[in-house]
């Protein structure tokens, strides 16, 4: 009988501890006392990454939504949530929380992971979520087709959008004087940036040429490098549905990096293979070693940023030069065009475990709301938001974001939005890397044939 | 090396080395509730999740998309997948060299080296070389990752900043022997420690003697301090082996580039798993390496257990 107690006791124990162990693994956001405690999320944090936006959702959208919650009678705290990592580990963090049923209430997401995040689950239509206010929200009509397409997925909103971008040729003023050319260069063709790029040399700028490439700087590669030199030499990565292959826009594409990177010395290769390359990359510019780098407008709001950039340039407005991406020759970009761009933009949404939606809805709209954007884009912080109300008077005194959204804008083109894009986005990476690394363009691009037929599912999704 | 040992007196040695099969007195109930709390720790911390990694290498399962919510069985796939990978052998070569370089011949001589010139040291000078070799073992791994990246950069690193070669990239043109002396230094003090602990059993009669008799260094060390701490010498082989073996810090300071050149398994798995996404997959490759590691233990095992 002693004994019997005794292992009855040595379960008790046992069974009182892994309770314990579970009620460590609950830590939940209390709900103290009617107070409504709301978190939001962004890749932003003070001093580091997005500065400017961090400081204002922690330090004016917090405040100023609790004390309009409050006016209506609510007791809503905000609290912001901090990170300043690489877009790829943000993604993996976001994932692995909303998997886990955790996360803020309110996170900001690159719109081309809203399909597999949408597939998995890990967000839902915000018409589900929150019921009709979602799609009766005032702000729809001021956001125009192609941005709400990028909050769209199988024909509903799972988010709002956040803002757009585009991508263009930056150069260095000073260098070009240097170099014997135009404050105002244009290039018409690839040969023309070639050319640029060798008189730059010659005059001893040390990079006179920067297009991402490699798998180091992730999807900064596809977006600031392969996808618009495809769309350059009139590609897509997907067109009606199927895969683009080992085509010859994307052999020309890689050409042109074999161009720069292959021995040309018109480019840095071992830059492209750094585990901070991009980093780097935002350094040397403003530092005054690269004559044109082909970056998204984040580098002229969030870099070389004269007040709060990581990369401050001091003199940027003056010493920046901007350029569209031209075809590889005139006429022979996609749709025919001259010149070329690629967009995409961010999300922001409801998380579907939050356990008050309907004020997660209210703060995120209020992020959104004409007020809130103006805030947020004041002294120097122009961005091109989703709103064209807003954007018709912020973007006035803003020469590069003008340029975008008036030049830019019109002949830009999107990423495919399903969910396996990620995973080609990948492969198209490691074909720039391995021509950096020296595989020929040809060989490059029949080797991310083979992988995409295993990511896409055979060649059949392929066009020949 | 050879002891003339016969395998049949261990033989011999078993039946007087056997004990009461209770000695505690606890009686066989009384002791199983005793170890049955720490048999469910483990069962809820190790045994589950291994088995739960080798259902996942069995699936399609990944981190977002349709996969993430309805996993498809999909047989032995992912292993075949794994298997015929070149990436997944050239990240096994590169772990061999890794714990080859840096473990089995860098920890082992540096930690040797140093724990030989101590043992009759005293005072300050032997506290100060114990202190710093154990400081760089101790240090969190985000620190020394740092450092040891402020060193080596090809940008106003301490090295080129000293050396003023232009274009000289450690980490770039020499990424795996940066790596293997990295971890060298980071991990040499445990095998100092566990040698300076052994070299304390030598008998000093038997090193007199062989001094006595005539003997060099060298060979002092091979025939009388050797046969002495072999068995110390292999367990420090299996243990950091295996924590090599499995070390993710390569990935802090050249995060598998450049071009996997130093994408060791335990990187490679954390690339195909969490950013690449297929959970499936990465748990399949898991599995693989924990074979790997099972086959790495029972070679080391095998040696302490034959002619002891």
């Amino acid at each position: 009988m002693g004994l019997r107690k005794r292992s009855v006791g040595a379960v008790a124990v046992l069974a009182v501890s892994t309770l314990g162990l579970a009620a460590c693994g609950q830590s939940s956001g209390g709900d103290s006392g009617g107070t409504i405690e709301l978190t939001i999320a962004q890749n932003a944090i003070a001093g580091g990454k997005n500065a400017a936006a961090a400081d204002f959702l922690a330090n004016w959208v917090a405040p100023k939504f609790e004390a309009a919650e409050k006016a209506k009678g609510k007791d809503v705290k905000v609290k912001f949530i901090p990170s300043g990592v690489d877009d790829e580990q943000y993604k993996t963090k976001l994932s692995l929380d909303l998997k886990s049923g955790k996360g803020a209430d309110v996170i900001d997401l690159d719109g081309i992971w809203a399909g597999e995040f949408a597939e998995a689950g890990y967000i839902k239509p915000l018409s589900d979520l929150v019921g009709a206010s979602a799609d009766s929200w005032d702000g729809w009509q001021q956001i125009p087709e192609s941005v709400q397409g990028l909050a769209t997925f199988n024909g509903k909103k799972y988010a709002l959008p956040v803002g757009t971008d585009g991508r263009v040729l930056y150069f260095n003023k000073t260098l070009f004087q240097k170099a014997g050319l135009p404050a105002d260069w244009q290039p018409k063709s690839w040969q023309e940036i070639l050319d640029a790029g060798a008189k730059l040399k010659t005059a001893g700028v040390p990079v006179p040429i920067q297009i991402n490439a490699g798998t180091a700087m992730g999807e900064a590669t596809s977006m600031q490098g392969v996808l618009p030199l495809l769309a350059g030499a009139g590609g897509e990565v997907q067109k009606d549905g199927k895969w683009t292959g080992a085509s010859q826009p994307l052999k020309d594409a890689l050409g042109l990096y074999q161009k720069i990177y292959g021995g040309s010395g018109l480019g840095d290769p071992k830059l492209q293979q750094e585990a901070k390359g991009r980093d780097k990359s935002f350094q040397q510019f403003a530092g005054g070693k690269i004559g044109i780098l082909m970056e998204g407008d984040y580098f002229w709001r969030g870099v070389v940023n004269p007040k709060d950039g990581v990369a401050k340039m001091a003199d940027r407005d003056q010493t920046v030069g901007y350029a569209l991406i031209p075809a590889m020759e005139p006429g022979k970009g996609l749709r025919g065009q001259d010149f070329v761009s690629m967009s995409g933009g961010a999300l922001r949404t409801v998380n579907p475990n939050s356990k008050h939606p309907k004020e997660a809805f209210d703060l995120l709209a209020f992020t959104l709301s004409p007020d809130a954007l103006k805030e947020e884009t004041k002294d120097g912080n122009v961005r091109i938001t989703p709103r064209t109300d807003v954007n018709k008077e912020i973007l006035a005194g803003e020469p590069l974001l003008t340029f975008i959204s008036e030049k830019v804008l019109p002949l830009t083109a999107y990423r495919p939005p399903v969910a396996v894009y990620p995973q080609v986005s990948a492969a198209l990476q490691e074909a720039t890397a391995a021509v950096v690394g020296g595989t020929a363009p040809d060989q490059a691009a029949a080797d991310y044939q083979k992988k995409l037929e295993g990511i896409v599912g055979g060649a059949g999704n392929i066009a020949s | 090396m050879a002891q003339a040992t016969s395998p049949l007196e261990v033989i011999d040695d078993a039946p007087a080395r056997r004990f009461s099969s209770d000695a505690a007195g606890l009686g066989r109930l009384r002791a199983g509730a005793f170890v049955a709390p720490a048999l469910a720790l483990i069962a809820v911390f190790l045994v589950f999740p291994a088995l739960w990694v080798l259902y996942l290498g069995l699936t399609n399962y990944r981190l977002t998309g349709t996969a993430a919510v309805e996993p498809q069985f999909v047989g032995l796939d992912n292993f075949v997948k794994a298997v015929s990978d070149p990436a997944f052998w050239n990240s096994t070569w590169l772990t061999v060299q890794f714990v080859l370089g840096s473990a089995v011949i860098g920890q082992v001589v540096l930690g040797f080296t140093i724990a030989w010139l101590m043992r009759d040291r005293t005072g300050p000078l032997k506290r100060t070389v114990e202190g710093l070799v154990i400081l760089a073992w101790i240090l969190p791994s985000a620190v020394v990752s740092f450092l040891w990246v402020a060193l080596l950069d090809r940008d106003g690193g301490t090295l080129q900043a000293l050396l003023h070669v232009p274009g000289f990239a450690p980490l770039l043109d020499h990424p795996m022997l940066s790596i293997v002396i990295f971890n060298t230094w980071r991990g040499a003090a445990f095998s100092m420690m566990l040698y300076g602990a052994a070299l304390g059993n030598v008998p000093p009669s038997h090193l007199e003697s062989a001094r006595l008799a005539g003997a060099s260094g060298w060979q002092q060390l091979r025939d009388v301090v050797f046969p002495h701490i072999r068995g110390h010498i292999l367990t420090n082989l299996l243990l950091i082996s295996l924590w090599t073996f499995n070390d993710f810090t390569p990935f802090m300071l050249t995060a598998g580039g450049p071009d996997g050149k130093t994408e060791v398994l335990a990187v490679h798995v954390y690339k195909v798993a969490m950013l690449g996404q297929e959970l499936g997959y990465g748990a399949a490759v898991s599995t693989v390496i924990l074979l790997i590691n099972l086959v790495v233990a029972v070679f080391y095992l095998r040696l302490l257990r034959s002619k002891k």
